[in-house]
């Protein structure tokens, strides 16, 4: 599987991001130049964490205007996975790909600890190779994560079935301490009604190895790996 | 030909803004020859503050061992040391101090300071992979004292998380001693191969000086002078410079770009305090060369600057580079690429002199050595009245606790004990996948990637007990920090520091900065970690108080297999505790002493003969993988290291039939050196006790692993009950709610 993770100046998971899809993953993976103009080798594509332009303007505003997102966009119309983390997710939202937006935690603060998702759709590439309502215990580094999207928005996202994560305790339970950033609906990844771009804000990429504290991350991979295999 | 009109001597006003004094002003008119002009008399100040020049510790610093096979590049030398860890591979590390600036403008002051510590080490060629930040606020139930606080740790985590380095440990502390002058010192570690180590050197007539990153403004000026006199509430905002981590990023990875792709670039430095001045005369200084530099080709904020101002200002996020004659555009496409802004200011010449240029007319000629060599100052080291003031510890004076629990409850909820998560859950401590033991534990734990090992990093400096002994103090800083890191089950290979002190030319802190430097220094000998950098940091005073005395080191330490490492936290029900350890825990200079009775006294010890015992032991056992779980016992003394251990562990402590062979508060509260809190399986007992034997350290059983309470002698508490008290401390006090309880 070939997989190009995109570098936005200022990005800076994409390091990690790229040692995990090929060293752990096992993927044909490499870089992407924001300025780039095409993507056409690759079946995957990773926007990954970091503060693109300084998270200047707004979060992912102006890396969501780079060329290459001409690229993603073409990417993900022709129903190729992509996956937008953290920031990632950020300039998804900035480029009209997934609905949304992102405000300030509720805690005004920046966050980074461990946090349980409960997958709430396996009908994504991302998650295909997931149980439905499994666990899993992944880190979030953000101070923009507080997810937002209108009545009418909400709804769609619930009756598509296009919401991947939730924020739950570690048990699997929906309840207020375990939502980190006050996201609406304790939504923490979702999809497009296409359900190939899906975007979410904790960091699979950092809990992929053992040694890092967890390797639930590995059934986003696991996932993308046996999606495109099928 | 440089044409110099001859100058009246400067008014007392203008050598205080250059922070000269007058027999420094003759002193360098005599050097000269003639009176300095006013762009020189700001260039020398500069270079001649003790921010630049070291003038007041420079005699001192000598003192510190700075040799070992392990050291590639000491103090000194360059932007920062590297130390050898094996494979190839190098740390570069350093720490720095940007306490005045965060004493006027918290967010930026500190943001600032961890902005110029990275550039210290990319300088070097190293990739940033850590960042560890020692800070002391004074009392947190004050609102300006809450402000700075707040605004320190929140302008640490806005640039640091920006530019994707991890901060993965440092400290915290809270005393009134620090109050109107926190302390925020940085220190970045950075990874690299050994023969990509980059200079600062600027050599070789021709090559050019590219000036590249953010434009030059007007801010920060005197910014160097400004940390090198007292009393910084009288100065202004003005010289507070402002962050742009983002155009840091971009600086990073452009220079790490040039010099992974090209041969082009011969030095790096960055432009720190005093900014152009320093960087340059630095780089020709290291290099035995000269420079010219074209002062109209340097990119302006501002209209109208004239040349005192583009010299010493401090604007941020700017680098010199020196680049091989002729391929200075090689350097600036890959800066182009990342949308920064570059320009040819000037080039290296033979001459020994630092020549600056303002559209072809002179503006300063001195020469390099005359400001690299500032002049030193040494004082005479008299004890200060105030030691025997402070100690000794009448504990006859003392009661001992009527309620131990709801002692042991408050020291666990003081702000200088609780759990420091309310801080490092703001800083990005997991980015670049390499944090095995995160903030929290003893020492923070990166593997390296592509090889066997990890290295293991730790801060530690206790202004307290270096006030009250100061030597002890600067031993212990030194000795607590190897601790930390063997406790992971690293080798502490060397280390870095920061001394922060009041000012020089008072007796008594002048004292107290070269009896912790001797303390240091013995400790630094006994466990043979050399200095390889450092920072120093005088006239740390407000309202005519002196700060406590406060050295903080920076520990490096290096574990060859990842897979033999310890944390902190009990890891099984039924294991057994002991403490390894001669340390006989005192109340002397300790938390409890502070909290329960409002006393800063007594006289600390160290006995450094036990301190290396105990280290090696430590590690030892880890190797052979006999332990659980490995804890410094230190602030709070062994009823909160047990709780500590208890708290990563979410595991009770049954220790109810603790020895109190004296004391009670001593057994449970007394703190001492060289003590650590283990835990290991009962079929470990024997191997354990074997080993302890061998290294002639005593070994002191305390109880067992298990449950769901505290029970250490006459305390007795649910687990979760302790936890929260720990857990809501800092958190509280930093928002601005009185401490539980």
């Amino acid at each position: 599987m070939k997989a190009a993770v995109v570098v936005f100046p200022g990005s800076n998971c994409d390091a990690d991001t790229l040692h995990v899809l090929g060293t752990v993953a096992g993927m044909d993976a490499r870089y992407a130049w924001h300025a780039d103009t095409t993507l056409d080798d690759v079946d995957l594509v990773v926007l990954p964490g970091g503060f693109s332009h300084g998270d200047y303007l707004r979060t992912g505003a102006m890396a969501a205007r780079a060329p290459i997102m001409t690229a993603v966009r073409d990417h993900a119309a022709r129903g190729r996975p992509v996956l937008g983390i953290c920031n990632g997710f950020q300039i998804l939202l900035e480029a009209g790909l997934l609905p949304g937006a992102m405000l300030l935690n509720d805690s005004t603060q920046f966050r980074c600890e461990w946090t349980h998702l409960r997958v709430e759709s396996t009908q994504t590439p991302c998650t295909s190779a997931a149980g439905n309502g499994q666990v899993l215990r992944l880190p979030i580094a953000h101070a923009e994560g507080n997810y937002v999207v209108d009545p009418d928005g909400l709804a769609q996202l619930h009756d598509q079935d296009r919401v991947v994560f939730r924020y739950v305790s570690p048990d699997g339970e929906r309840s207020a301490g375990a939502n980190p950033n006050g996201a609406v609906d304790d939504i923490a990844g979702i999809c497009n009604a296409g359900r190939n771009v899906v975007g979410m804000m904790p960091h699979p990429e950092r809990a992929s190895e053992a040694e890092l504290g967890g390797e639930d991350g590995r059934a986003i991979w696991e996932s993308l790996l046996a999606a495109a295999g099928a | 030909m440089t044409l110099t009109p001859t100058h009246e001597p400067p008014s007392d006003e203008i050598l205080r803004e250059v922070a000269l004094t007058r027999d420094e002003y003759h002193f360098a008119a005599d050097l000269l020859d003639r009176p300095p002009n006013p762009v020189e008399l700001g260039i020398i100040g500069g270079m001649w503050s003790e921010h630049c020049g070291y003038k007041h510790s420079r005699p001192l610093l000598g003192r510190l061992p700075s040799e070992g096979p392990q050291v590639l590049i000491g103090p000194g030398e360059e932007n920062a040391g590297a130390v050898d860890i094996g494979h190839g591979l190098a740390i570069v590390m350093k720490v720095e101090s940007h306490n005045h600036p965060s004493a006027v403008e918290p967010f930026q002051g500190a943001a600032t300071g961890v902005g110029g510590i990275l550039r210290d080490i990319f300088t070097m060629g190293a990739r940033p992979i850590a960042l560890l930040d020692s800070l002391r606020f004074g009392p947190l139930d004050d609102r300006r004292g809450r402000y700075l606080a707040n605004g320190i740790v929140g302008g640490i985590g806005w640039y640091g998380n920006c530019m994707g380095v991890p901060t993965v440990g440092g400290e915290v502390q809270v005393s009134a001693s620090y109050r109107g002058n926190p302390l925020v010192n940085a220190m970045c570690v950075g990874l690299i191969e050994h023969e990509q180590l980059t200079s600062a050197a600027a050599s070789g007539a021709g090559n050019e000086l590219i000036l590249v990153g953010a434009d030059t403004g007007r801010d920060g000026i005197h910014g160097a002078t400004f940390a090198s006199v007292d009393d910084p509430e009288a100065s202004h905002r003005g010289v507070v410079q402002v962050g742009n981590p983002f155009m840091e990023k971009l600086l990073l990875e452009a220079c790490l770009e040039v010099l992974q792709t090209t041969d082009a670039i011969l030095g790096l430095q960055d432009l720190g305090a005093t900014g152009l001045t320093s960087s340059s005369v630095e780089s020709a200084g290291r290099g035995g060369t000269g420079v010219v530099l074209n002062l109209e080709h340097v990119a302006r904020r501002a209209s109208g600057m004239t040349p005192y101002e583009v010299m010493l200002s401090e604007s941020q996020e700017r680098m010199l580079v020196v680049a091989a004659r002729g391929r200075a555009h090689e350097v600036q496409r890959v800066f182009d690429k990342w949308g920064l802004h570059s320009d040819v200011i000037g080039e290296v010449t033979e001459t020994g002199l630092l020549d600056v240029r303002d559209n072809g007319q002179s503006a300063a000629t001195l020469p390099i050595t005359m400001l690299t060599d500032a002049p030193t100052y040494t004082y005479p080291v008299e004890r200060p009245a105030y030691l025997d003031e402070v100690g000794p510890l009448d504990l006859d004076a003392l009661p001992e606790p009527d309620d131990p629990t709801s002692a042991f409850l408050q020291l666990l909820a003081s702000p200088n004990i609780a759990s420091r998560r309310p801080i490092y859950r703001q800083y990005d401590h997991m980015v670049g996948a390499n944090t095995v033991i995160a903030p929290g534990g003893d020492a923070a734990l990166l593997r390296i990637k592509g090889t066997p090992m990890a290295v293991a990093l730790s801060t530690d400096g206790n202004g307290r007990t270096t006030y009250l002994d100061p030597f002890v103090g600067g031993a212990a800083a030194i000795a607590e920090s190897a601790r930390n890191v063997s406790c992971t089950g690293a080798r502490a290979l060397a280390f870095t520091n920061c001394l922060n002190f009041g000012s020089p030319e008072q007796s008594a802190a002048y004292y107290q900065l070269s009896r912790a430097i001797d303390g240091m220094s013995a400790a630094a000998k006994a466990l043979e970690t050399p200095v390889i950098s450092g920072n120093v940091s005088l006239y740390n005073e407000s309202g005519g108080e002196a700060i406590w005395p406060t050295p903080v080191v920076g520990m490096l330490g290096v574990l060859d297999e990842l897979d033999r490492r310890c944390g902190a936290g009990f890891t099984a029900d039924g294991d057994e505790i002991a403490v390894l350890g001669a340390g006989r825990p005192r109340l002397d200079g300790s938390e409890y002493l502070s909290i329960a009775h409002g006393r800063v006294a007594g006289r600390p010890e160290i006995n450094l003969v036990d301190e290396v015992a105990v280290q090696r032991l430590v590690r030892e056992l880890i190797v052979a993988r006999l332990l659980s779980s490995a804890h410094d016992c230190s602030d709070g003394g062994l009823a909160v290291a047990l709780a500590e251990s208890a708290f990563a562990g979410g595991l009770g402590v049954q220790a109810p039939d603790l020895p109190i062979p004296g004391r009670l508060d001593e057994t449970l509260f007394g703190e001492s050196q060289s003590r650590i809190v283990v835990s290991y399986p009962p079929l470990a007992v024997a191997a354990v006790a074997a080993a302890a034997a061998t290294h002639s350290v005593p070994i002191t059983p305390v109880g067992k692993v298990g449950g769901d309470r505290i029970r250490i002698g006459p305390i007795d508490v649910p687990l979760a009950h302790a936890e929260q008290a720990w857990s809501q401390g800092l958190e509280l006090a930093l928002a601005g709610h009185a401490p539980p309880g």
